[in-house]
């Protein structure tokens, strides 16, 4: 099956739910969120048979001007299974933040308002994976706006809640302003190489002599980039954007946006830092500049938080460090090492079970609770012993304990910052791990170590929260201890 | 095989979560390992011992366990303390699987980390070790246990990811996570490891370690922690786990990059004194058993890392110093062995007298004969008394120190810290002496007046330890063939 399938069936899902939600029963919109988590499935599955064009040349379709822009090879397939997985499961915690969907969009107990709400996700997914394929920069952007257009949406879906509306502005704002830099950046590369197309970029690259416009025209993309990845200078936005959207939606972009930006970036830059070009040095500078700072401000913003969404916010901040100085320290795969990509690949999958995960938690004491201040899971340990256990081990993933996911993703990127000889990046990095060591206990300690406040009951977990936590739970722990699956995966 | 030790507490734990009888499935984990393990310190150099599975292919991790003398020894002490932390101390009641679910995990992360030949997964026992010590203070602890807990997790935290960042750096130069392969590299002269970047290497390894070893100044985190953890906590941690950050200077810093440490050889004498001279006059002020018990173990963590700035000395400069190795790991088991029997006695103190203020006791030997005499059999040890485990091993340390001493030269830095630090001997009869005799003799006064003595069931892990304390301070050869 050609790849593009995967986009065109993605989109057509999403239509179709529209379709659902528009003339299907109004009382129950659950049918549409169901709908969507199994046509998304069905296409996970698909996506393991999608081939690209070197893999049958005499077909047809291989023959298609399509290929032109839209690249199909491991790598895209695994970000395409990555949006897929990330908006399923997003989908999944949709249905159970309902009765907060309901309350700010109709009026309680009717939930005709929510039903859009499980189908726009789709389309972002299908914006993600043509991400993952792009290998043109105009593509690359209409792809990018789909995504940002949609999440425009998602972040304000709560229109009877103050706080959302007013994310919803932050982001529009902040994202039509960073759309802008990226637009001016393609430009200025386009007048510096004469292309649009990543593959003839990274051929014209080494033969530039004057270098200054495009790495004029690299930098505003970085911080284009920069802002859907949520590192710094352009990390404003994301504390008051998180703790305002609807918790689904805050982790879908601290998952799916910031994955899809990621792909992008990686494949932004990979012609640029081949061998030989002329721009490399001053682009992994650029880069090594972007995570230190990352690195030092997420971590230590998030020392001060008391609220649990907003130190996932900042926390979403550091990881983004993290990620970036992975691609600071440049490298291709060697015999014994994995490269960037995979690094960046790796950590991403792990950061994707974590932080999804503690979403899950947080949605579920929202709804029971109705607080997202770090005091509501006082106690927790008592509360819901199992729900308790499995936020520890989350939390320690998402500190780098090991024999958790968390670990390998920051032991692979201090190994790579280490043999790219980024010193002080790793000290800054290290400062950073041991301020996560403090703000995440701070969840365990809570949970264990304090006594419930008054009155408050035993959290009781609906059925596809349980299930959804204990499989990603599970999954931290596996593999934490036996990786090889997602290698496998990548390769 | 050794994967058994590992992972039979693993599935005590595992079942006990799925609802077996928390203090039975421990015990018998605890008792199954107590075997094997002696089995395996006894006949390490069998071949069946070793295993290894490949976990990953970029970078190639491999969970792998293989046994040399020392590592040997290490599991052996393990396996001791954890068979006795088990059936010491009492677990609070509808906290049971807490209790020993915590001890069981504690102890197959020590094991693991020991047993462990691959940089990866030496490192990440040793943490899996540490969240349950972390849960286990905070829950179950007593006094202020939040703070507690919470100087203890931030510091070892710390700690740990700064030795994360020196062990990536070394696997980055040796360009494999293989110990025995990166120490056999380095043996042949095929991995060559410039002094500037050993230096670097070193000098991350030393704070990273010495903060999980409460190496002065960074210490202070260790006596609040013991004297607040309950007792199988506290006997793990201050009696195994805490010597995995020695056990790691000798495993990776000595062979790998001793001129790196002998680089720092200075600073880290004076840290060490700091340990032994300062933290000594700390212990001798404490009020309170536990916090002295916290400090005594934290001052002598000083005489190990004194056989291992000897050692590096002497490894820098060529020469051969065939005793500071055994010197070290003997003192660490006497050590651990008697601060894990301290430990589970001082626990017994408190619940039949229900203070572990030194001013509130005395003549506690009159209603607890054999707490008594257990107490002070175990208190002599530990300030090294001959006939006891530690004692051979604080001799061989000083005599360590004085190995490559030649009139010529004159004092080097090491023999002239090894002059102080025997001070710390006469410190530490002090404090244990005087402990002793508030605790024990004189009068009986209200809280000790008809104080339950030990139990059958108290004596059992009390003895077990006893016995390996005489066995090896009559013995010490029985350890010190291992490392033949």
């Amino acid at each position: 099956m050609p790849a593009y399938y995967l986009e065109a069936l993605t989109v057509t899902l999403g239509l179709a739910l529209l379709m659902l939600e528009a003339f299907g029963p109004s009382n129950s919109k659950k049918l549409v969120g169901f709908s969507a988590a199994a046509g998304l499935t069905f296409i996970l599955i698909l996506s393991f048979y999608a081939i690209g064009p070197d893999a049958k040349p005499d077909a047809a379709w291989a023959k298609w001007p399509l290929w032109n822009f839209y690249a199909f090879d491991n790598l895209a397939r695994f970000y395409k299974g990555f949006a897929l997985v990330c908006t399923i499961l997003v989908v999944l915690m949709s249905l159970d933040f309902r009765s907060v969907l309901s309350r700010f969009t109709d009026h309680p107990g009717s939930e005709a308002g929510t039903g859009e709400y499980y189908a726009l996700p789709v389309f972002a997914c299908a914006g993600m994976m043509w991400m993952a394929s792009a290998k043109d920069l105009a593509g690359a952007f209409v792809a990018l706006e789909l995504v940002t257009i949609t999440f425009y949406i998602l972040v304000s879906f709560l229109r009877r809640n103050v706080g959302s509306l007013e994310a919803g502005v932050k982001y529009l704002i902040l994202g039509a302003l960073s759309t802008g830099f990226l637009v001016y950046g393609i430009a200025w590369i386009y007048g510096a190489t004469g292309t649009m197309s990543l593959v003839e970029i990274g051929a014209k690259v080494g033969t530039i002599t004057q270098t200054a416009p495009l790495l004029f025209g690299i930098a505003l993309v970085l911080i284009a980039l920069g802002f859907k990845i949520g590192a710094v200078p352009m990390q404003v936005w994301i504390p008051d954007v998180y703790q305002g959207a609807p918790t689904p939606t805050t982790a879908f972009l601290s998952v799916g946006s910031k994955a899809a930006g990621f792909i992008l970036l990686i494949r932004f830059l990979d012609p640029l830092l081949q061998p030989g070009s002329p721009v490399a040095s001053h682009v992994t500078l650029m880069l090594a500049i972007m995570a230190g700072a990352t690195l030092l401000f997420g971590n230590l913003a998030a020392i001060a938080q008391t609220n649990f969404k907003r130190l996932l916010a900042y926390s979403s901040i550091s990881h983004a460090g993290f990620l970036v100085l992975a691609l600071a320290s440049w490298k291709g795969d060697s015999a014994n090492q994995l490269g960037s990509i995979g690094t960046v690949s790796f950590y991403l999958a792990t950061y994707l079970l974590m932080t999804l995960a503690s979403f899950f938690v947080l949605a579920q004491v929202r709804i029971q609770d109705g607080s997202e201040q770090i005091d509501a899971f006082n106690g927790l340990g008592k509360r819901n012993p199992t729900l308790a256990l499995g936020l520890t081990v989350i939390m320690a993933a998402m500190a780098g304990v090991p024999l958790t996911a968390g670990f390998l993703g920051k032991l692979f990127v201090f190994q790579l910052a280490a043999s790219a000889g980024l010193w002080w990046c790793i000290a800054l990095a290290v400062v950073g791990a041991a301020a996560g060591f403090y703000y995440y206990f701070k969840l365990i300690r809570a949970m264990w170590w304090e006594v419930p406040a008054d009155g408050s009951k035993p959290l009781v977990l609906p059925q596809i929260t349980r299930y959804c936590l204990i499989g990603l739970t599970l999954a931290v722990i596996v593999i934490g201890v036996y990786p090889a699956p997602i290698q496998a995966l990548l390769n | 095989m050794l994967s058994l030790l590992v992972l039979i507490p693993l599935v005590a734990f595992i079942a006990m979560l799925a609802g077996a009888p928390a203090r039975q499935t421990a015990i018998a984990a605890g008792a199954a390992n107590l075997v094997l393990g002696l089995w395996a310190a006894f006949t390490w150099k069998a071949s069946m011992w070793a295993m290894s599975l490949p976990v990953l292919q970029k970078p190639a991790l491999h969970l792998s366990f293989a046994l040399d003398g020392m590592s040997a020894i290490m599991v052996l002490l393990s396996v001791i303390v954890t068979m006795a932390a088990l059936l010491s101390g009492k677990a609070p009641e509808g906290r049971e699987k807490l209790y020993y679910g915590s001890s069981l995990l504690i102890s197959a992360g020590a094991i693991g980390a020991f047993a462990a030949t691959d940089l990866f997964f030496f490192y990440a026992f040793h943490e899996l070790a540490l969240i349950p010590t972390f849960l286990m203070i905070g829950i179950l602890g007593r006094g202020d246990r939040k703070d507690a807990a919470w100087k203890i997790t931030i510091y070892l935290g710390f700690g740990s990811i700064i030795l994360l960042a020196g062990l990536v750096w070394l696997a980055n130069v040796a360009g494999t996570f293989d110990i025995p392969t990166m120490v056999k590299a380095a043996k042949e002269g095929s991995l060559v490891i410039d002094s500037a970047t050993q230096k670097g290497i070193a000098g991350l390894l030393v704070l990273g370690f010495g903060v999980l070893v409460s190496l002065f100044p960074f210490h202070s985190w260790a006596a609040p922690a013991y004297a607040s953890a309950p007792a199988p906590t506290s006997m793990l941690h201050a009696g195994v786990l805490k010597k995995f950050g020695l056990y790691g200077l000798l495993r990776l810093a000595i062979p790998l990059v001793p001129e790196g440490l002998n680089a720092w050889l200075v600073p880290l004498l004076v840290l060490l004194l700091g340990n032994i001279l300062w933290v000594g006059l700390v212990t001798i002020n404490q009020k309170r058993l536990d916090l002295l018990l916290g400090n005594s173990s934290v001052m002598h963590m000083g005489y190990i890392f004194l056989a291992i700035a000897a050692l590096a000395a002497a490894t820098a400069n060529g020469q051969m110093n065939s005793i500071a190795q055994p010197a070290a790991i003997l003192l660490m088991f006497g050590h651990g062995i008697s601060i894990a029997m301290l430990f589970g006695l001082a626990d017994k103190i408190e619940r039949s007298t229900g203070t572990l203020e030194l001013t509130d006791l005395g003549g506690l030997a009159k209603s607890a004969p054999s707490l008594a005499f257990l107490f002070g059999m175990v208190g002599m040890a530990s300030i090294g008394l001959p006939g006891l485990a530690n004692f051979a091993g604080e001799v061989m340390v000083f005599l360590s120190a004085f190995q490559n001493y030649s009139p010529a030269a004159g004092l080097g830095p090491v023999q002239i810290a090894c002059i102080l630090a025997i001070w710390g001997v006469v410190i530490s009869a002090v404090y244990m002496l005087r402990a002793y005799r508030r605790i024990f003799q004189g009068e009986s006064v209200k809280a000790t007046d008809g104080a339950a003595d030990l139990t059958l069931a108290d004596r059992i892990p009390a003895v077990l330890l006893a016995v390996a304390l005489l066995a090896v301070g009559l013995y010490p050869n029985l350890l010190l063939n291992l490392l033949k």
